[in-house]
């Protein structure tokens, strides 16, 4: 190596080191904190009574029928709706890229969703489908008593679908990144060989977008997997519809149980960070490739 | 991938925005030259009760001190969870807080709230219903001072139901026999949240038990409690359930009754002044009675709500906090809750005033009585570990087999048993 390369590379570092420094102290940190708070028992209403217990928080949520639950929950629902809004999000997608007149409209509208805080739309969703003021249930092949909350898997479907609405559009996007980057020869050289639309489709638009598809995927799965504020609002929960970070939230705000509520919190962490790994080593998805500008 | 694709009028923004923190100081000023400014965190009341009596305390109070009051939300949870952050985390900024009856325990026995004594005191539970002082009350000493006080009756409509029932049987044969088209069903509060374990604790008290019988001692005897959970049982899965009834709180029961779906409710005492106003036709037909009994014969234990005062044990202002919460607390503010936003006086020798009177036009006496005869939710510093667990355990009600409830209750009687030992994941 030579003396330039590695002066380059020490100012490298150097330019660096604020990020890391900044990524260490909100990042590395809390995660820290939480993992040591999570051997120990500690519950603010009780202060005296605290201490290390090891490893039996973990051993509490592990064990509990509540955490297996809500863990197929959780995957029930990220499953379902990334699956629906991945279909949805090509179809959108192809048709943003082969908008003729009026392109910066459709994208802008598509993206309305997308802007609108998941909270104000968990809630919007919520009356849509209330049996008394919501007009879902006023719509022809419904039944006016359907009381969508008040069974596990409507409420799901409600969930799922709220989410789908929400999040298409980021999946759209990302898709449509992927999309922009195949060279349109590639399409008339196709065409001129006589491929149908499904064979250019199949052959060329998704094998060139894959790089693009797996970070859709990954993104969406890891949020998938986060989710809360839907289900906070429109169940809080209820009738079998806990995701784990409900469970969580549970544990950690409102029993104040911060060492078992910790222990929900790594094992969260822990989950997303298994995801994330089966998608960059399992699939090969590459975040740095495949995204806008990318 | 091909050659990189030009992406055109791409432009990310980026704006940084580097915030100068206008820091503002804040927490009690402990200057003597100036009144000193007390912060009262309490649920908002929308008739305005709160910011009458803060004004009117403050002015009595002689420039010796102002009460600002901070509102929280109007659901019992979150209320909880933004004052139990703030307590947790010895916030001094908060100097009287408005206690919903259940937090008690929990908030004296984590020492967030001071100890009343002496002659203040005496002053604050003079004449207060002896129910109502046993939940501002934890360990046989008093943490707060009771301010409102809630119970729940039964309305009913008089052009359908001729003569109300008395037990929740008898409600739930005359509402079938009436028909879902005819407004056969009956109203209550069974989402999964605090009103659910209203529910339960009221119908688990009336069939003569108690879930606790000391801070961490479950009591739950077989026979009662079963009779109970099979009143649940039976309301769920009869046709007198309303559609949305494993989704309902105090706002959609009240909506339901005054949409005239139903002949019956249990709900709190504004649900009058609300269909008087929002649906007159229905208001003039409206009956009320006491909450109806689980077991024939035995009179029923109507649930308990309401807010007691207390003083934070981080405030500054101790000195002066007691005497403003006793002010907040005290008869005159009583008499504007109840004129302002119907809110029932803790002190029983209220009753007779003519506010109250206008308040409950003919039901005056049976809210007095049905608040001494109330049945109050268990005082534990594990008061929201076992609020979880009744809640977990029986909803949805139509779970409950109404002809035998005898597994639902073993499983009831191990999770709250857990819930006491604040053990397992809730």
């Amino acid at each position: 190596m030579s003396a330039r390369t590695r002066s380059e590379r020490k100012l490298a570092w150097m330019l660096c080191a604020p990020a890391v420094l900044a990524m260490l102290a909100v990042t590395a940190y809390p995660i820290g904190y939480a993992v040591a708070l999570s051997v120990q028992q500690i519950d603010l209403r009780f202060p005296e009574e605290s201490g290390f217990v090891g490893l039996d928080n973990y051993g509490a949520v592990l064990s509990s029928e509540l955490w297996w639950t809500d863990i197929f929950n959780t995957l029930f629902v990220m499953l379902i709706s990334v699956a629906i809004e991945l279909v949805l999000g090509m179809a959108i997608a192809l048709v943003m890229y082969k908008a003729i007149f009026g392109r910066g409209v459709v994208r802008t509208a598509v993206l309305i969703p997308y802007g609108i805080i998941t909270v104000v739309a968990a809630f919007a969703w919520q009356f849509a489908f209330a049996p008394d003021t919501g007009f879902v249930n006023q719509l022809p092949l419904i039944s006016d008593e359907m009381d969508w909350f008040g069974g596990r898997f409507s409420s799901f479907a409600v969930i799922i679908m709220a989410e789908v609405w929400k999040t298409t559009p980021f999946m759209a996007l990302l898709l449509l990144a992927g999309l922009v980057t195949i060279d349109s020869g590639l399409y008339e050289a196709a065409k001129v060989d006589g491929a149908s639309a499904w064979q250019r489709f199949t052959k060329i638009t998704l094998p060139l977008m894959k790089p693009a598809i797996l970070v859709a995927l990954l993104f969406r799965t890891l949020d998938g997997f986060r989710v809360f504020d839907t289900i906070f609002v429109m169940t809080r929960g209820a009738q079998d519809t806990e995701s784990v970070s409900i469970l969580g939230y549970n544990q950690l705000i409102s029993r104040l149980n911060l060492g078992l509520g910790s222990a929900v919190s790594v094992l969260i962490f822990i989950c997303v960070f298994l995801i994330a790994f089966v998608f960059v080593r399992g699939f090969g998805a590459k975040v740095d490739e495949g995204r806008p500008g990318g | 991938m091909t050659s990189r694709a030009t992406l055109k009028g791409l432009v990310c923004l980026v704006a940084l925005i580097a915030a100068s923190a206008a820091l503002v100081a804040c927490g009690g000023s402990s200057d003597d030259s100036g009144p000193r400014e007390l912060t009262f965190f309490v649920a908002i009341q929308p008739g305005g009760t709160i910011e009458e009596t803060s004004k009117r305390c403050s002015e009595e109070s002689n420039g010796r001190y102002t009460i600002t009051p901070e509102f929280l939300p109007t659901d019992a949870s979150q209320q909880r969870e933004q004052l139990v952050r703030r307590l947790g985390a010895e916030d001094d900024s908060i100097d009287i807080v408005g206690m919903d009856v259940i937090w008690t325990g929990e908030f004296a026995n984590a020492g967030w709230v001071e100890e009343w004594t002496g002659p203040l005191k005496q002053q604050v539970t003079q004449g207060v219903f002896d129910n109502v002082i046993e939940t501002a009350s934890f360990e046989g000493k008093l943490y707060a001072a009771p301010f409102n006080t809630n119970t729940q009756l039964l309305w009913y409509r008089k052009d359908l139901v001729p003569k109300p029932p008395v037990t929740w049987d008898e409600m739930i044969d005359q509402a079938e026999k009436l028909g879902r088209a005819n407004a056969g069903t009956i109203q209550v509060q069974a989402n999964r949240y605090e009103g659910f374990m209203v529910w339960a604790n009221a119908l688990i008290e009336s069939a003569g038990t108690e879930i606790l019988s000391g801070p961490e001692k479950v009591d739950l005897e077989e026979g009662p409690t079963e009779k109970a959970l099979e009143v649940m049982g039976r309301l769920a899965n009869s046709s007198a359930a309303p559609t949305s009834l494993s989704t309902s709180d105090e706002d959609s029961a009240r909506l339901g009754f005054e949409a005239g779906e139903s002949a019956f409710m249990t709900n709190y005492t504004f649900a009058y002044a609300s269909a008087q106003s929002e649906a007159p036709e229905i208001g003039k037909e409206m009956g009320f009675a006491r909450f109806p009994e689980v077991v024939p014969g035995t009179p029923s234990k109507p649930p308990l709500g309401g807010f007691n005062l207390a003083v934070s044990s981080f405030s500054n202002n101790k000195d002066v906090d007691f005497e403003a919460a006793a002010c907040l607390a005290g008869k005159d503010s009583q008499l504007t809750a109840v004129e302002l936003d119907g809110l029932p006086p803790s002190r029983a020798d209220l009753y007779s005033d003519k506010a109250v009177q206008k308040a409950y036009p003919g039901f005056a006496k049976l809210v007095k009585e049905s608040i001494e005869s109330s049945g109050p939710r268990p005082t534990t510093p594990a008061y929201q570990d076992v609020s979880l667990a009744v809640q977990r355990t029986l909803h949805p009600p139509n779970k409950i087999n109404p002809d035998d409830a005898s597994s639902i209750y073993d499983e009831l009687k191990s999770n709250v048993e857990d819930a006491v030992r604040r053990e397992g994941l809730l």
